[in-house]
């Protein structure tokens, strides 16, 4: 009887859990959905207001803060690049393929990727502390009660300024990566390395750059979305705030891999 | 139309009415059969009230017996299960967003904790409803929130942020922003929380002053005995989601000032009016499942 009950629990956990994963990112769906449509009615409808002002205020927020730690982690990344590379390439002759290599990995994946785990940290934590807390506060109940439509009002200018921001920060990034191949190229010995950028830009091709921006949108998506639910579903006080914040973090970059994993998968199969 | 309004001071302001409300007058506000679950426990369990125009309604009751959840769900905030609210004679549950938030536009909340904006002054505030919902100019707005301010007795902190002002402030504050767009109906939720006596007794004051001023409907959800006799016209009580008695702020203070020995209900509320540390309300507390427990905590259930 006990064993059969522990079983029947155990199935019951994971109906739950199940219950839990779908209910989260429906919601998640629902609020995008709900994005979307208030985004094309800001642009398209004179009813609706277009809140360029804070838009651009949240651009600043999330972007200028976050510009010195992206530039200091990608060039880190390009300095890795080329120094785990050398050794390896280095017995073949083929040592100047470094900026091959880094131009392929930066663009196309760590570009974006690094970029969004930053921005995970920098925009998504304080969106969703920020929501939260004004959860908690009953700010959110106080703009419904004066009829402000709280994703219209709060999500929308943080999801787009996030989704722009992430773009911009990637091709700043991309540039980062490959500027610290060449600074440890030039630390190595300029002989080496010579004709580095010549190389990157005959190995690049356009959709290098493309796929790795079209991923890096779906990033800054899916880290405002997660923010934004954590922060709007925020319960039990200051204790709730901490938890969606870290939770935020946590999310973000499961999702951000999980994507790029996806993206990786479609652009193999398409030869993108 | 507005009603005219009882005078508070009135030994017997409902004299001709047992239940306090005009049978004349439409109500702008008609709970009616409202059930609302969170899980399987029923919060509210068939509520019924009306609250007639210009009247200020007190809904009283313990903590967690669901006067929130019935604010919640008159402000649109929250969606029954069963049952309906209407406001100016609209089910609220069948209006369209648009047609909820022209609703929501002709009332205003005072939250427990005022809710003010905290990347906001306390004029920004204000000034956000009109901003928001009229074609005034900057200039207009600027001399409206001025006014609002002053109708609250702060005026002179229109350029203070909310975190560097009091509690009782940043109530006025509140009230200011709920009276921006002149509303016919106002709704309190525990106005005097966490106020000390005589800050609690000038918000009720100031609730007076604006129901008398501006005409309003107020409904005021609360627990604070002394605030609620002294700004009730009629008063309902709720208990474990059900709503016990509704009536006149007379028929309330006759319970309270009796003597026990009615029925359950009356002691009931005889007790939480009193604030009795033993009746039925604490008897209830005490003796539910507290023998299975003990039983059952030692294995010998």
């Amino acid at each position: 009887m006990a064993a059969a009950d522990r079983q029947r629990n155990r199935v019951e956990a994971v109906g739950a859990t199940a219950l839990c994963a779908v209910r989260y990112a429906g919601g998640m769906a629902l609020l995008l959905a709900d994005v979307l449509r208030w985004t094309v009615l800001g642009i398209f409808s004179s009813k609706v207001e277009f809140r360029r002002r804070e838009l651009a205020h949240q651009i600043r927020r999330v972007g200028i803060r976050s510009i010195g730690v992206v530039v200091l982690v990608q060039l880190f990344i390009g300095v890795i690049l080329a120094l785990q590379m050398t050794p390896p390439l280095e017995p073949w002759g083929q040592v100047d393929k470094v900026a091959n290599i880094i131009g392929v990995a930066g663009f196309r994946m760590l570009g974006p990727i690094i970029t969004a785990v930053v921005l995970s940290g920098f925009a998504g934590a304080s969106i969703a502390a920020e929501i939260g807390t004004m959860v908690v506060a009953e700010e959110i109940d106080a703009l419904v009660a004066i009829a402000l439509n709280p994703v219209r009002y709060l999500v929308v200018p943080r999801v787009l300024a996030t989704f722009i921001v992430t773009l911009l920060l990637t091709v700043l990034a991309d540039l980062m990566i490959g500027a610290g191949g060449y600074l440890t190229s030039l630390l190595l010995g300029p002989a080496s390395y010579e004709g580095y950028w010549q190389r990157m830009q005959q190995q690049l091709l356009y959709r290098d750059f493309v796929t790795g921006l079209i991923q890096a949108g779906v990033f800054g998506l899916l880290i405002s979305i997660i923010a934004c639910y954590e922060g709007l579903n925020v319960r039990g006080g200051a204790e709730g705030v901490g938890r969606a914040t870290t939770m935020t973090v946590v999310y973000s970059i499961v999702a951000i891999i999980a994507a790029a994993c996806l993206f990786t998968m479609i652009f193999y199969i398409f030869e993108l | 139309m507005k009603a005219a309004l009882p005078d508070p001071t009135d030994e017997n302001p409902n004299a001709a009415e047992p239940t306090g409300i005009a049978e004349a007058e439409e109500p702008v506000i008609r709970v009616a059969g409202l059930v609302k679950r969170f899980g399987d426990r029923a919060v509210l369990d068939g509520v019924n009230l009306e609250v007639a125009p210009g009247e200020t309604m007190v809904v009283m009751g313990a903590s967690g017996c669901g006067k929130s959840t019935l604010l919640g769900h008159m402000i649109g905030t929250l969606w029954p299960d069963e049952g309906h609210v209407e406001l100016f004679g609209q089910n609220i549950s069948q209006l369209t967003e648009e047609q909820l938030d022209n609703t929501r536009k002709r009332f205003g909340i005072l939250f427990q904790s005022g809710a003010l904006f905290n990347s906001m002054t306390v004029g920004e505030n204000v000034a956000l409803p009109l901003r928001a919902h009229t074609d005034l100019d900057a200039d207009t707005i600027d001399i409206i929130v001025r006014i609002k301010l002053e109708m609250v007795a702060l005026r002179e902190a229109i350029d203070l942020m909310p975190a560097d002002i009091s509690g009782g402030m940043k109530k006025r504050a509140g009230l200011a922003r709920a009276i921006a767009l002149e509303p016919e109906i106002l709704f309190y939720d525990e106005p005097s929380a966490g106020l000390d006596p005589v800050t609690s007794a000038e918000i009720d004051q100031l609730m007076m002053d604006l129901s008398r001023k501006l005409g309003v409907t107020s409904v005021v959800v609360t627990h604070e005995m002394d605030s609620a006799f002294r700004i009730a016209d009629r008063m309902a009580m709720l208990d474990l989601g059900r709503m016990l008695k509704v009536g006149t702020r007379k028929q309330f203070e006759e319970i309270r000032d009796s003597w026990s020995g009615d029925d359950e209900t009356t002691d009931l509320i005889r007790q939480f009016l009193r604030g009795d540390p033993t009746g039925p309300i604490t008897d209830r507390r005490l003796s539910s499942g507290y023998e299975e427990d003990i039983l059952g905590a030692a294995g010998l259930e």
